[in-house]
């Protein structure tokens, strides 16, 4: 165990808090039955692949139904866990030995703590709603069946990677989360783009996995061990080098899951899937894994300031990088992703501050989990009703046509700027305070996030639901079906009262068994100035975007003649232009110069090996010139020579 | 002394005697040749072995003879020819 002690013998190691140290009970009762969150969408996911057509009909509701279950498990053990004391909330277990070999053990290792449950309630609660909402808008898909395969399938691993009680298990979850984010993003891969963008995102992902298994390797190599309690356990006895190298390589894996920069560039593109999917994957569940990781790692961050420093400042640029983009794009999802990066460079900020953050982070998460969620199902509402149209510029005045969809987006909407008593009010909140308070840099940046996330929010409203009608022609826009519309409601409301999880700082004190405690700060004002300064600034956003974009007449289609900052952020900043410089540009001269080289060096010397040795043959065979007279002349020769030889060794 | 000229002789033949029965009868000659060789070192060192292995290359003499005149003999007939570099088919 790890005690106040052995951490002033480090004195490098500067910790505020006590790391906890991941130290499960094993599982018994109702929590023996966690493997089954996993097991019951995996099942699903096979069925329904297995399955074939004759599936069909009722995959939907079964796809469904398996995810529904899973929550339901969920809610029971959340519930029995509430009845616990706050030392035996962490429960494990462990189905079987997975890989053994000599004296070297990985268990296939479960860990249900406060820290997964709250996970497990967000991914199988808002998971259940988008397969209930792509009931109905995959209903005209000829491969619905196929879509709630993966839909399950991707719940499967999410839940995998949160329930890991092992680093392995967890990248095992993570592979399995990339590989159901490629499957969907590419669903429609009769698209030419919408092909590309899975393999963009998947090509971009590995690069983040590099970085996880890379770490997860210095972990063996250092402890021996990749299960969280075993290396919670030794965390402060490591070298701070070794730490941050992990810590590091850490944040590359986050990185590339949760797309910061600089492997922010497949988020963009991944908007090519089917809306429920961008919903589920890019915004509520899977892009948060980085932000997990980060947070379940807090042992390993604890105790490497300089990679704590780093999970900062990338998230900072992210953050800010996020919103510029969200400012220009005419596509209502790509604006909508643009938001997503920034919202999870707030959560990344607010992890990489350390113990006084991570309960913060993982509020944010919760409540953008659900607002996203929401936002994304209701731009999907508005494009069903639009003829799959996603230029906001094509939208407007849509607030008469689908009301339910225009009440519950703009609850998405007041949640996300941070309107005083939505669930983003209080999680932004606290984030930014504690970001002001630690690291004021960090806190600026949030702030002006915080700003910008209103003006583009705002800008975003005005054009699809507000200003005056640029549909085209032959678009009747209409309400979708109860079925997609209940979601809709349901994650509105979440979106209003997420901010109860904040009430009497519940999540703190829920979190700390397993991220820790940080102590009190003393603020030098009131937090009220912090959120009602906050507030204004976020008012400033908005009433910039209603001068600029609501007093205007919106023109139909994207003006050209712009300042160069417009350009920019329409290019995404240049993400992928910069892609293209640092990355495949010199890897495609390296891979060229590496093909000249085999093809000269190598191969040379292998084929002229062979033609000089045809040549030589090809003159050796002469020899043979079928005359007996001369092979006996050289039997005799060679007679000669072999006496002559021995003549000389014996007489010499 | 004997032997090694016997033997020069035989080699001779080999190498520049075209006809296959001449060239075979110079093999002969150089086995013999050998044989002598063997025999009389055997009488010098007072032992046994060098002319059991003279009783060795008879035999062996005697059946390379039968093999050897029979494939002429069979060359002869297919080609009417007994010259040792007619039949250089057998070439690269």
């Amino acid at each position: 165990m790890l005690t106040m002690t052995s951490f002033a013998t480090l004195p490098l190691a500067a910790s505020p808090a006590e790391v906890p140290v991941v130290d499960p009970a094993v599982a018994e009762g109702p929590f023996a039955l966690m493997w089954l969150l996993i097991a019951i969408p995996l099942a699903g996911s096979v069925i329904l692949l297995l399955g074939g057509r004759a599936t069909d009909r009722w995959g939907h509701l079964l796809g469904t139904l398996a995810s529904v279950a899973s929550f339901a498990l969920g809610v029971v053990l959340f519930v029995e866990m509430l009845g616990l004391g706050e030392e035996e909330r962490s429960q494990g277990m462990r189905l079987y030995d997975w890989i053994a070999a000599g004296g070297f053990t990985v268990g296939f290792d479960l860990l249900l703590d406060p820290l997964s449950v709250l996970f497990v309630l967000l991914i199988t609660g808002v998971g259940s709603l988008i397969h209930v909402y792509s009931i109905g808008y995959m209903s005209h898909d000829p491969r619905r069946r196929r879509f709630f395969a993966y839909l399950n399938l991707f719940v499967a691993a999410m839940l995998m990677l949160v329930l890991a009680g092992d680093y392995l298990g967890l990248f095992l979850g993570w592979e399995g989360v990339g590989l159901a984010s490629y499957l969907l993003i590419g669903f429609w891969q009769h698209k030419p783009s919408a092909a590309a963008a899975a393999k963009k995102a998947f090509v971009i992902n590995r690069v983040g996995d590099m970085g996880l298994s890379l770490a997860i390797m210095l972990m063996f190599v250092t402890f021996g061990t990749s299960s969280f309690a075993g290396v919670s356990a030794v965390s402060g006895e490591a070298s701070e080098t070794v730490m941050t190298v992990i810590g590091i390589l850490l944040l590359v894996g986050a990185c590339g899951k949760s797309a910061q920069v600089p492997l922010q560039a497949w988020l963009l593109d991944a908007m090519e899937g089917p809306t429920p999917v961008s919903a589920l994957i890019h915004a509520a569940t899977m892009v948060t894994a980085g932000v997990y990781l980060v947070v379940r790692s807090n042992f390993v961050f604890e105790n490497a300031p300089v990679a704590q420093t780093t999970v900062v400042v990338v998230a900072c640029v992210t953050l800010i990088w996020g919103a510029v983009i969200g400012c220009a794009r005419d596509d209502i999802k790509k604006v909508l992703a643009g938001s997503t990066m920034s919202q999870i460079g707030y959560m990344m900020l607010a992890a990489g501050l350390g113990t006084a953050g991570y309960a913060y982070a993982i509020f944010h998460l919760i409540t953008h989990g659900f607002f996203k969620a929401n936002m994304f199902l209701g731009a999907g509402s508005v494009m069903h009703g639009m003829d799959d149209e996603v230029d906001m510029r094509r939208y407007g005045a849509l607030r008469r046509a689908m009301p339910i969809t225009f009440i519950t987006f703009g609850l998405g909407y007041l949640a996300i700027i941070g309107f005083p008593f939505f669930s983003g009010f209080f999680s932004k909140d606290r984030i930014i305070e504690t970001a002001l308070l630690e690291n004021p840099v960090a806190g600026v940046a949030a702030v002006i996030g915080a700003g910008v996330t209103a003006f583009y929010m705002t800008r975003l409203m005005i054009m699809t639901f507000f200003s005056a009608k640029r549909w085209k022609e032959e678009t009747h826009p209409h309400e979708s079906p109860a079925v997609m519309t209940g979601p809709l409601v349901v994650l509105a409301t979440l979106s209003v009262l997420g901010g109860v999880l904040i009430l009497g700082d519940w999540i703190k004190y829920w979190l700390a068994p397993v991220v820790g405690e940080a102590e009190e700060h003393s603020t030098p004002v009131p937090p009220i100035v912090f959120s009602i300064g906050i507030t204004v600034v976020v008012a400033i956003g908005v009433a910039l975007a209603v001068v600029l974009v609501g007093r205007r007449e919106v023109p139909s289609t994207a003006p050209t003649d712009v300042s160069f900052a417009t350009r920019a952020a329409r290019a995404d900043l240049y993400g992928d232009a910069i892609n293209e410089a640092v990355v495949v540009g010199p890897g495609r001269r390296l891979v060229s110069g590496v093909v000249t080289t085999d093809r000269t060096l190598v191969d040379g010397a292998v084929e002229n090996g062979a033609l000089a040795l045809g040549g030589i043959s090809g003159r050796l065979r002469r020899l043979q010139n079928g005359f007996v007279r001369s092979y006996a002349a050289s039997v005799l020769l060679g007679v000669l020579v072999v006496v002559g030889l021995l003549l000389v060794v014996a007489l010499a | 002394m004997l032997s090694a000229i016997l033997f020069a002789i035989g080699a001779a033949g080999v190498m520049i005697r075209r006809n296959a029965i001449v060239v075979f009868m110079c093999v002969e000659l150089m086995l013999n040749a050998s044989n002598l060789a063997l025999v009389s070192f055997a009488r010098q060192n007072g032992n046994l072995e060098g002319q059991v292995a003279a009783f060795f290359v008879m035999v062996v003499a005697a059946a390379e003879v039968v093999v050897g005149l029979a494939i002429i003999m069979t060359i002869f007939r297919t080609r009417r020819s007994a010259s040792v570099d007619d039949a250089s088919l057998l070439k690269y």
